[in-house]
């Protein structure tokens, strides 16, 4: 019998039960997102006792080696005393300084920070409402060309964080963000090499950020990025990204609609059935998927077959936890 | 040969294998490409409907330095519990006999001696009564 303390108590830990399942069953205010080991939502450290490597996939070696874990994905073996990481990791307040619809269900936030945050454009934040609830969301924005973070938020019905970003959220006020985490950023070198880009819905944020990136950054091999939705309505930037195109002739975009009948200069089909078509070959390629996670898996398996090599392949699948 | 003796040479030749093919990096070389292979063949590719590809690939990365003869952590009975549910599903010779032949082909591509392949191979086949829980 495995023991998770936490806090005053002691919880015996349940057959295939996560540490967050255990303690979050038991009442303990432990923030939570995806449940899948992906938004770092859940991280927690181990104050005594060594947690299972596979719960620390994805953090920094910093955090590593202090024993740091994400408690969704973590069944351990040993007892475990844990804590939650507020003393060491704190999170970081920031100023709203912009809330602008982009389209009919995704806001553009920009957020000060008050401590300089060093992250990669594609890499994630977690922003909390409250010191117990947080999501996380892709930063659109580039360090060495914007002043601000930039997210771009997806509302969804009954949406906890979403929802009260679109409707509570306000200019002026202070959040709490932690971060920056994940891997899905532009790493300068082989700058010939092709990259395509495939995105739904808000899953733009974290491409736009890259793409700009790997522009500013001088990549001179082709750059394709295909937007998906499901109607014109859920498309946006559509201006910016024909700027773009117009002044990189390596970089092209298509944006695509799988709902409707395509309008001139829009693609009709889902996004990455669309790209599939169009690129046949992942051989050599760099490829970057976000958004819906479904399609983030598909995408990834078939560009895989299509001879992407693993490592060249960047995935931010939006995992929601639709579980109340 | 003493049972300590048949250890020590066991050991030996086959770390010396996975010296050969150029350890860690062979690996490395050889796991998209056998994956690949895998996922794509439609014989067995139903047994990896659904998985997640990060983890699966961590595997396949196992079961190469495995038959690479390199350092690893399989016994006899993890090898009986990983597959049990596989075998369950109707995993059975026909299905192993699939991936020996793209473990060999993803080494031919490779270029590695013939004979080399045939020790990676020997290593491979040692565990087939493990994977079909026999
Ligand atoms: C790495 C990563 C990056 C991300 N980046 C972005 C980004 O850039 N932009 C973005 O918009 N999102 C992003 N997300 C998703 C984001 O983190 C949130 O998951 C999303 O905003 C939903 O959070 P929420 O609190 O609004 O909804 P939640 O309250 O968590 O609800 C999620 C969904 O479940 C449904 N639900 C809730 N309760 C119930 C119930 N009792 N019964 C049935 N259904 C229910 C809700 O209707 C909703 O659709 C990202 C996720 C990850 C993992
Ligand atoms: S990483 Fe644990 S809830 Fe997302």
């Amino acid at each position: 019998m495995t023991n998770i303390k936490y806090g005053r108590d002691t919880y015996p830990l349940g057959k295939d039960q996560s540490v967050l399942d255990c303690l979050v069953e038991r009442g303990a205010p432990v923030p939570f997102s995806c449940r899948s080991g992906v938004c770092q939502t859940c991280l927690m450290r181990a104050v005594r006792g060594v947690p299972p490597e596979v719960s620390q996939r994805g953090l920094k070696d910093s955090l590593k080696v202090q024993n740091y874990f994400l408690a969704c994905v973590c069944h351990p073996t040993e007892d475990l005393e844990a804590a939650l990481p507020h003393e060491v990791l704190s999170s970081v307040p920031a100023t709203v300084t912009a809330l602008e619809p982009l389209n009919g269900e995704i806001m553009h936030v920009a957020l000060e920070c008050h401590a300089p945050l060093e992250y990669r454009a594609g890499q994630f934040i977690n922003l909390f409402r409250d010191p117990t609830l947080g999501r996380s969301y892709s930063l659109a924005s580039v360090p060495q060309q914007d002043a601000h973070l930039h997210l771009h938020v997806r509302r969804l019905p009954q949406g906890k964080v979403s929802g009260w970003i679109h409707e509570e959220l306000r200019t002026g006020q202070t959040v709490e963000i932690r971060g920056p985490s994940g891997d899905c950023f532009y790493v300068p070198g082989r700058p010939a090499q092709e990259i395509v880009l495939i995105g739904t819905g808000s899953g733009l944020a974290p491409l736009y950020g890259i793409l700009r990136d790997a522009l500013d950054r001088g990549h001179s091999g082709p750059i394709r990025l295909f937007h998906g939705s499901r109607n014109r309505a859920g498309l946006y930037l559509t201006g910016e990204l024909r700027d773009l195109a117009r002044e990189h002739s390596n970089f092209d975009y298509v944006p695509c609609v799988s709902g409707e009948e395509p309008a001139p200069g829009l693609a009709g089909g889902r996004a990455h059935e669309i790209a599939f078509r169009e690129v046949a070959d992942f051989k050599d390629k760099r490829l970057f998927l976000c958004g819906h996670p479904e399609m983030v898996s598909a995408a990834k398996k078939r560009a895989f077959l299509a001879g992407a090599a693993m490592k060249d392949i960047y995935a931010d699948p939006f995992n929601v936890n639709a579980a109340p | 040969m003493t049972e300590k003796k048949l250890a020590d040479w066991w050991t030996e030749s086959h770390a010396s294998l996975y010296a050969k093919l150029g350890g860690e990096a062979a690996v490395n070389a050889a796991v998209d490409i056998f994956y690949r292979k895998v996922l794509a063949d439609p014989r067995i590719n139903r047994f990896f409907e659904g998985v997640d590809m990060e983890k699966q690939a961590a595997k396949q990365k196992a079961f190469l330095t495995m038959a690479f003869g390199g350092p690893h952590n399989y016994t006899g009975m993890d090898m009986r519990r990983g597959h049990a549910h596989l075998v369950q599903q109707g995993l059975n010779d026909s299905h192993f006999d699939a991936v020996m032949e793209h473990l060999g082909a993803t080494m031919k591509e490779l270029n590695v001696p013939d004979e080399l392949i045939a020790q990676a191979a020997a290593i491979a086949e040692s565990t087939r009564n493990d994977v079909l829980g026999r």
